[in-house]
């Protein structure tokens, strides 16, 4: 954007030494990193690397406990946002702060200073969206915006204020193969007339593909630096886990039983003004295979699984049926009994009660495996299948009596995979089973799921993660916008259609293998 | 500057000590309160804490006070464990005593166990009652069952009003607003002759008892616990939310009646406007300082009859208005709320810069 071409060599920002120490864990100790103008850098680290809090503390949100910022050569302690955003530090954040109710253009003013007259504000959105090819309308309000549009609304938002440098946290979690892309030629198109930017990512092939330089991060340290483009995934993989990626072996499909989930019609009117409503959804989950649903996140998957799950239950018995008993109406509990287990995409609060040991938690579903005498707790029984779990599942903890919220995610997931899986259920629905896990529990848990449906259970997969779906699922679906697509077997389709079937296409563009790519 | 600063868990040290540090300040703050009033804070200290339990009469009137209050604090918390809060005691207890006291009138002139038992069951089933109004309405059409609860303290206050000056005055009794005094078959049995505490007190400790057993070692009782840690986990469980409204506000209803009933077959032995001395309000107090377990109630609970003993003993002997044991329980909970926030939080010493 500022195009001084003095040709001063003067890195943007510099940091050294960074500490940054929160009660329970050292988030950044001793970073050091340099950004050149127009360079895309990436900050690469698992989740609880320390990626985020970095960057929070460049934009001013965090204050370091030691070490130096230098902003175009000059030492400087950002004290909050606003004063960020006036040195030229422009930030996109991983969840976007956006008032649904209002439209585009408030949505911008309100981030501006002073008292911008909309009409003029509206003008510049335009011209700064078409120059940057990130069309977006001015004038609608956000709640109808599609996710990838949001996150144009930031970046334009980010963009009016004229930035040096651009931080991105996460940028495509929540876009589809296609809308990366077009993220990515922005960004370049940035960088060409002389932004920096910063982006954030645990995507290997997404930082080779964009990225000039990367800095990784592990357990808050700077654990190297490097050229992605001349480093395998492989080779940075070891530099951001200290270990090489493990892969989970999938076996060929075993031989299919009877269908064990079955919606047929499922419609439902989402709670949320906001939601998705369902419509129509049809689909049937056989014992021994793996069925994956990609989407873009608030597609319809939150409304599919609390209806599958019976938290909120549908008003037509007959549109799910499990294991060939009608099941709409029923509660969690009586699914549950039917053969059913669960695991909510929330972990803390609703896979588990954050402060009650791990012992009670097994309890919270587990209950009905003989755990119970003429309604009294059988406390020995229950602490002896936590600790059955705990060892199985390779959960890193203090023990069966310490509380769910002591643990780390990664090991919290694998608990809650453990004791549903330990309850041996005919059909398991399972939510993003490795959302903010670290690689090797992710592989771990991808293996227990393999596992688990060759053994027999039906499996659903709802994940916004198409590499994992690609990795474990036999069959393949795609929600988009509360309605769904036909499952197709993974060995029929590819990466890219599912990616077009993410923005809703599947029914015009069935026979073509479109190019909307490119 | 100091600054509050999260912990990163719950201190379980400071869930105990918080209770404690809150009796030591109210004792502090009764301290000053008497230096103010021109009392010798020493010599009121003496005539509020000591004095009211330095002879075994003393005891006796601690534990026959103390019984109303574990018997509704009891039930309160079992709801509250669970998030559901129940501040109508006060109304579901005036209503237990006035079934109790219907009973009690009903067989007036006749002999038999069957009265006493028949109160008991009276009483109890009375407080449900009431208590299945707010119950009702929160499960039917999501009303807030604080509000209602509350507002039905009131009309149970007008209701036994107008019985008393009604339909169950005393015909020989001068029109007082009171009942006719009940006869030994609906009085409950005292424990000696020496003094005025009732076989409630043996209800009052086996409802501790079967309290605990009920939160600690049922699954109901977990399911409850859950519901009111996290609600989201409990719907995630298939617990029934409905059937937790239910239990939270018929125990603590159910609870509160039967205190309605050990107070009119106890000490005062006949229905009068002032049937309830505040307990169904004060146990609201006792459940919390408490922390919403058992064993914990029946000490909280005897802290408060003394502080209600210690305010009458204030009045006789310090010539201070009654609302002086009002102003220590309200003082007891400011400090338990305040040094609970320390449960969650901690100091921090900030230096000037950084």
């Amino acid at each position: 954007m500022t195009s001084d071409s003095d040709g001063d060599q003067t890195p943007r920002l510099e940091l050294h030494g960074i500490t940054k120490i929160y009660p329970s864990v050292i988030a950044n100790e001793d970073v050091s990193l340099s950004v050149k103008r127009g360079e895309i850098h990436a900050v690469l680290g698992e989740n609880g690397a320390g990626k985020s809090t970095l960057m929070k503390m460049i934009y001013g949100v965090a204050k370091p406990d030691a070490g130096e910022m230098k902003w175009e050569g000059g030492v400087v302690q950002v004290e909050n946002p606003a004063h960020a955003r006036s040195l030229g530090i422009g930030m996109v954040f991983q969840h976007f702060s956006l008032f649904e109710t209002l439209n585009v253009v408030e949505n911008v003013a309100l981030a501006l200073p002073g008292n911008p007259d909309l009409k003029q504000l509206a003008e510049q959105i335009t011209e700064v969206s078409n120059r940057y090819g990130l069309p977006v309308d001015p004038g609608r309000l956000v709640h109808a915006l599609s996710v990838g549009e949001r996150q144009r609304v930031e970046i334009i938002r980010c963009l009016l204020q004229n930035p040096k440098l651009l931080i991105m946290d996460e940028p495509t979690s929540v876009l589809t193969p296609q809308a990366v892309r077009k993220l990515f030629d922005t960004l370049r198109q940035l960088a060409d007339e002389g932004c920096s930017i910063l982006y954030i990512s645990h995507k290997l092939d997404e930082i080779q593909e964009l990225c000039h330089v990367a800095t990784v991060l592990r357990d808050g340290k700077v654990t190297g630096d490097c050229i992605p483009s001349e480093e395998t995934p492989k080779s940075m993989a070891s530099l951001m886990i200290g270990k090489e990626l493990p892969v989970p072996e999938h076996s060929v499909p075993s031989e299919l039983g009877e269908v064990r989930l079955q919606l047929k019609r499922l419609s439902k009117a989402s709670d949320d003004p906001f939601g998705t409503d369902l419509q129509d959804i049809e689909l049937e989950v056989r014992s021994g295979e793996i069925l994956g649903i990609a989407g873009v996140s608030g597609n319809g998957q939150q409304e599919l699984l609390y209806a599958l799950s019976g938290e909120i239950p549908v008003g037509d018995a007959q549109a799910i049926l499990i294991s060939g008993t009608p099941s709409g109406r029923d509660s969690p509990d009586q699914r549950r009994s039917n053969g059913m287990g669960f695991v909510p995409e929330e972990r803390l609060g609703r896979g588990a009660v954050p402060r009650m040991s791990l012992t009670e938690n097994a309890l919270l579903t587990a209950h009905r495996a003989g755990m119970l005498k003429r309604g009294m707790i059988q406390f020995d029984k229950i602490s002896a299948f936590a600790s059955k779990c705990i060892e199985n599942f390779n959960v890193k903890c203090g023990g069966a009596e310490h509380a769910a919220n002591s643990l780390s995610g990664g090991n919290l997931q694998k608990f809650i995979m453990g004791r549903e899986i330990l309850l041996i259920p005919k059909l398991l629905v399972v939510a993003q089973p490795t959302w903010g896990v670290d690689v090797g529990a992710a592989a771990f848990i991808r293996q227990e799921l393999i596992d688990l449906r060759n053994e027999g259970t039906a499996i659903l997969v709802i994940s916004e993660e198409l590499e994992e779906l690609f990795e474990i699922s036999d069959r393949i679906a795609v929600i988009a916008d509360g309605r769904i697509s036909p499952a197709k077997k993974l060995a029929d389709t590819s990466i890219d259609e599912i990616g077009v079937w993410m923005s809703g296409m599947w029914d015009q563009a069935a026979p073509v293998e479109v190019a909307a790519h490119d | 500057m100091i600054r509050l600063e999260r912990r990163p868990e719950a201190s379980q040290v400071m869930s105990y000590a918080s209770p404690l540090i809150a009796i030591v300040l109210m004792l502090i703050g009764g301290l000053l309160l008497f230096a103010f009033l021109g009392k010798n804070p020493l010599e009121g200290f003496k005539v509020f804490f000591i004095n009211p339990i330095s002879d075994l009469y003393g005891i006796s009137e601690l534990l026959l006070k103390a019984t109303p209050l574990m018997l509704i604090a009891v039930g309160l918390a079992v709801g509250f464990r669970a998030n559901v809060w129940n501040i109508g005691a006060e109304g579901q207890l005036i209503v237990g005593g006035v079934a109790a006291s219907a009973v009690a009138l009903y067989f007036y002139d006749s002999e038999g166990v069957h009265i006493l038992i028949l109160m008991v069951i009276a009483g109890a089933i009375g407080g449900m009652l009431w208590a299945t109004i707010p119950a009702f309405l929160k499960t039917r059409f999501n009303t807030n069952e604080i509000l209602v609860s509350l507002m039905l303290v009131y009309v149970a206050q007008l209701l036994v009003s107008w019985l008393v000056h009604g339909p169950m005055m005393d015909p020989d009794g001068f029109n007082f607003p009171q009942s006719r005094m009940f006869e030994d078959p609906a009085l409950l049995p005292l424990l000696s002759e020496e003094n005025r505490l009732n076989f409630a007190f043996v209800m009052a400790i086996g409802a501790l008892l079967v309290g605990y057993i009920f939160m600690y070692r049922s699954f109901v009782g977990f399911q409850m616990q859950v519901a009111g840690y996290a609600k989201d986990a409990a719907r995630y469980a298939g617990f029934s939310a409905k059937k937790m409204i239910w239990i939270g506000l018929l125990s603590g209803g159910g609870m509160a009646g039967l205190a309605g009933m050990s107070e009119v077959a106890g000490p005062m032995g006949q229905l009068t406007e002032h049937v309830s001395n505040n307990y169904g309000f004060a146990a609201i107090i006792v459940a919390f300082v408490a922390r919403l377990n058992p064993v914990g109630i029946f000490f909280a609970s005897l802290l408060m009859a003394l502080l209600y003993l210690g305010g009458e003993q204030a009045q006789q002997y310090l010539a201070l208005p009654s609302s002086i044991s009002n102003v220590f329980q309200g003082m007891l909970l400011m400090f338990l709320l305040g040094s609970d926030v320390f449960i969650n939080y901690r100091i921090r010493w900030k230096e000037a810069t950084a």
